[in-house]
């Protein structure tokens, strides 16, 4: 946290209430359970023992609602797109974006006939993770960036009031 | 109307009258259930509608392509060796077995066969393969079940087997790792031992499951007698690997259409008798078991030599240092990883016994660097057909253990 | 394995009178049939006690454009007991489409699905024809040689063909 000003033993802290709301969001990011293809493999690798995701706060919700982050993990179809865009409206704010693997930032190897050329085009993305698959060390990377990226939100008063879909820029 | 008092004394109501007309008849309706393309039992994006008459399923409708990329579209304009990493996402928790059945597609085509210790080396791929993709359903079906330990521990006897192939190919999931006619390179140093390693402590880790799972009550209430099919029903519905040695059918690619070196190595196939979801399980279990002594046939067989066949055609050149500092194999590199070489025309069907059942590729060539068609004869595809059939009648909770003991896996599904 | 016992096999009149050639490519023998034959071959190969074909491992279909005739599937057979491998091929246009043999062998039905909605060859007498890959309402058979890899440009994939009035081949 910023700011610390430590006058009182220990027991009183001072900060702004960005930085505390900001530490809280990012220390309990509940991402939906939205494995869609290889890479999904790769994420629950990452919840697993041994590149453990729980230590950093983060546990696998199966439902949009009560989720902060969907990490699209996999290829995004044609005929799947209407249901990621379906997911990302029922999750509620404030919502996050990781586009996981080089299929869901740009389609990939396939561009074809039936795949989206990136999630970017359905829903914005606020972390892209290269790979294919990323590495679950990957993955805890682009996580950990995704907190350093709500730390650096103005919670109360925001920059840019035309801002939809995201809680402040 | 029955006037019952509860415990308290009051008056407590027979609501079963008020479902039933004057004759006594139901007067339910059925439901129609969506089990979404995002849940988190379906392993990948299948989404299914259930005719629900109260808990029973009265009918099944599996949708699926959800997935659907377009590899076989995309096959068509890549050339033999640029296919490769398209058939390592097809089943990817088990991507050096699909590498393996394309790759003797397109030998079988050109008529030649991988030198010896090539084919040890991909056989014991394929193997460990096996292993990994019957451990993740090991864990995930107890998952879907209410058992999440499982497949944590799963995940780490995955890790080694990652472990392992990221040692050989460089790479954890999607290993790219057989060329036409043999391997990309040779098994690297201190490989042996910890491959060793592994098979030793992956049956005791085999029996700690067994322990953990097979044998608890909930798991085989929710099994035993659950999506039970007949063997002749299974051949009709062409179920194949697993499934349909569960059901009876005692046939074994490996054994009874023996591929690359499967004739000198010694192991038993799993039948069981009851066809139901326990049985399916089982007979994947047990497989393991089996794999781990054909890993360790293989490391003990396994012969010095050539890695790849010998023809500067075909066959990438083996040694790094040599392509970086001779033109000659640079210029043969660049040949024939830019332009491929043309295959023969005519067609070809070969099969291979997968984890997951029958992988087939059919391949027809008109004589050009690249397929004219690929078709991929994907085993859960077929298997998943069987879903209709098997879940009329049962309740909806059996639905999720049916999915799962057929063990689907949607890339594969969805090509 | 040799294919020579089921090379004599297939040697009999009663095949032979419903198939139009028999040969082997590859390693595997083949027969080609007309789509009047198909059903009474496949229901022959099944029910036959030396034959006893009960596996169905794939229906496969093909686009020969610009060749005519245009379209062909081609099934491969196992028997389980016997350990023979078969593949049957059947070569049409889109005015005469080929039968179902869904009858014969359940697992047909995707397998026949599939090729409808990669091609559009809609098998007489399917018991529930439809798309199966693509959605509902999809324009175009995508893997028909005249469509192209990329689809049609969209807001999805942009990398796609303009569409033009141009009409499908055949």
């Amino acid at each position: 946290m910023a700011n610390l000003e430590n006058r009182f033993s220990n027991n009183v802290f001072f900060g702004t209430v960005d930085s505390v709301i900001n530490w809280s969001r990012s220390s309990a990011l509940w991402p939906e359970t939205f494995g869609i293809a290889c890479c999904a493999i790769e994420m629950i690798s990452a919840g697993c023992a041994r590149y453990d995701l729980d230590r950093l706060g983060v546990v696998f919700r199966p439902s949009p609602r009560q989720s902060d982050v969907m990490i699209i993990a996999g290829t995004v179809t044609k005929k799947f797109a209407p249901i990621v865009r379906l997911l990302y409206d029922q999750m509620t704010e404030p919502r996050w974006v990781i586009a996981m693997g080089t299929c869901a930032i740009s389609g990939g190897v396939y561009n074809t006939y039936a795949v989206v050329q990136g999630s970017e085009r359905i829903v914005p993305v606020d972390v892209h993770v290269p790979g294919c698959p990323p590495r679950p060390d990957a993955l805890i990377h682009g996580i950990l960036m995704l907190q350093e990226k709500i730390k650096k939100q103005h919670v109360l008063r925001r920059k840019d009031p035309q801002e939809t879909g995201k809680v402040s820029p | 109307m029955n006037e019952q008092r509860g415990r308290d004394g009051g008056l407590m109501t027979d609501i079963s009258v008020l479902s039933k007309n004057e004759a006594g008849q139901k007067l339910t309706k059925e439901l129609l259930l969506n089990l979404g393309p995002q849940h988190p039992s379906t392993h990948g994006v299948l989404r299914i509608m259930l005719e629900l008459d109260g808990e029973e399923i009265r009918g099944v409708d599996t949708i699926i392509g959800y997935l659907h990329r377009g590899t076989e579209k995309l096959a068509e304009n890549f050339t033999y060796t640029q296919i490769i990493p398209l058939t390592d996402r097809l089943d990817y928790l088990c991507a050096p077995s699909n590498n393996l059945a394309y790759v003797l597609a397109v030998e079988r085509l050109l008529e030649i066969k991988a030198p010896e210790r090539a084919q040890y080396i991909r056989v014991m791929m394929a193997e460990m393969a096996r292993i990994s993709g019957h451990l993740l359903i090991s864990g995930a079906l107890p998952m879907d079940l209410g058992a999440m330990t499982t497949l944590l521990y799963v995940m780490r006897e995955r890790e080694m087997i990652m472990d392992l192939m990221e040692m050989i190919t460089g790479a954890r999931m999607h290993t790219s790792f057989c060329r036409v006619g043999g391997v990309r390179e040779d098994l690297p140093d201190g490989f042996e031992p910890r491959c060793r390693e592994f098979c030793h402590v992956m049956k005791q880790r085999i029996d700690d499951y067994e322990r953990l799972i097979t044998e608890n009550r909930i798991f085989l209430k929710r099994t035993r007698d659950i999506g039970k099919i007949s063997g002749e029903q299974a051949i009709d519905w062409g179920l194949s690997g697993p499934c349909l040695r569960a059901s009876g059918v005692s046939w074994d690619m490996r054994r009874d259409n023996p591929y690359e070196i499967y004739d000198r190595l010694s192991f038993e196939v799993i039948v069981r008798e009851n066809g139901d979801c326990y049985d399916r399980w089982k007979c994947r279990m047990d497989e393991m078991r089996e794999s781990v002594k054909l890993i360790e046939q293989c490391l003990d067989q396994m012969p010095p030599g050539p890695v790849a066949v010998a023809m500067p055609d075909i066959a990438f050149p083996l040694n790094k240092i040599t392509v970086k500092s001779s033109m000659e194999a640079m210029i043969h590199h660049f040949d024939v990883s830019a332009y491929g070489f043309p295959v023969p025309k005519g067609e070809a069907y070969v099969s291979i016994e997968a984890p997951k059942g029958e992988l087939g590729f059919y391949i027809i060539s008109d004589g050009s660097p690249k397929p004219l068609r690929m078709k991929v004869r994907a085993p859960s595809f077929i298997n998943l057909q069987a879903l209709a059939v098997l879940a009329r009648g049962c309740y909806l909770a059996d639905v999720i253990a049916i999915i799962g003991s057929l063990d689907p896996v949607i890339a594969e599904v969805d090509k | 394995m040799s294919n020579q016992p089921l090379r004599e096999l297939l040697q009999r009149e009663s095949i032979q009178q419903r198939c139009e050639s028999v040969y082997e490519t590859f390693g595997m023998l083949t027969l080609t049939v007309s789509k009047e034959n198909l059903l009474a071959l496949c229901h022959l190969l099944k029910h036959d006690s030396a034959l006893q074909f009960n596996f169905l491992s794939d229906i496969c279909g093909v686009d020969h454009y610009p060749q005519r005739p245009r379209f062909e599937t081609v099934y491969h057979l196992y028997s389980i007991p016997f350990k023979y491998r078969l593949r049957i091929k059947c070569r049409f246009e889109l005015d005469e489409l080929p039968p179902s043999v869904v009858p014969v062998w359940q697992t047909a039905n995707w397998h026949e699905r599939e090729a409808y909605d990669m091609y559009g060859i809609a098998f007489v007498g399917h018991p529930d024809l439809r798309r199966i890959y693509m959605w509902e309402g999809y324009d175009g058979y995508p893997m028909r040689k005249d469509y192209p890899l990329r689809g049609y440009a969209d807001h999805y994939n942009p990398f796609g063909e303009a569409r033009s009035e141009r009409t499908e081949g055949a």
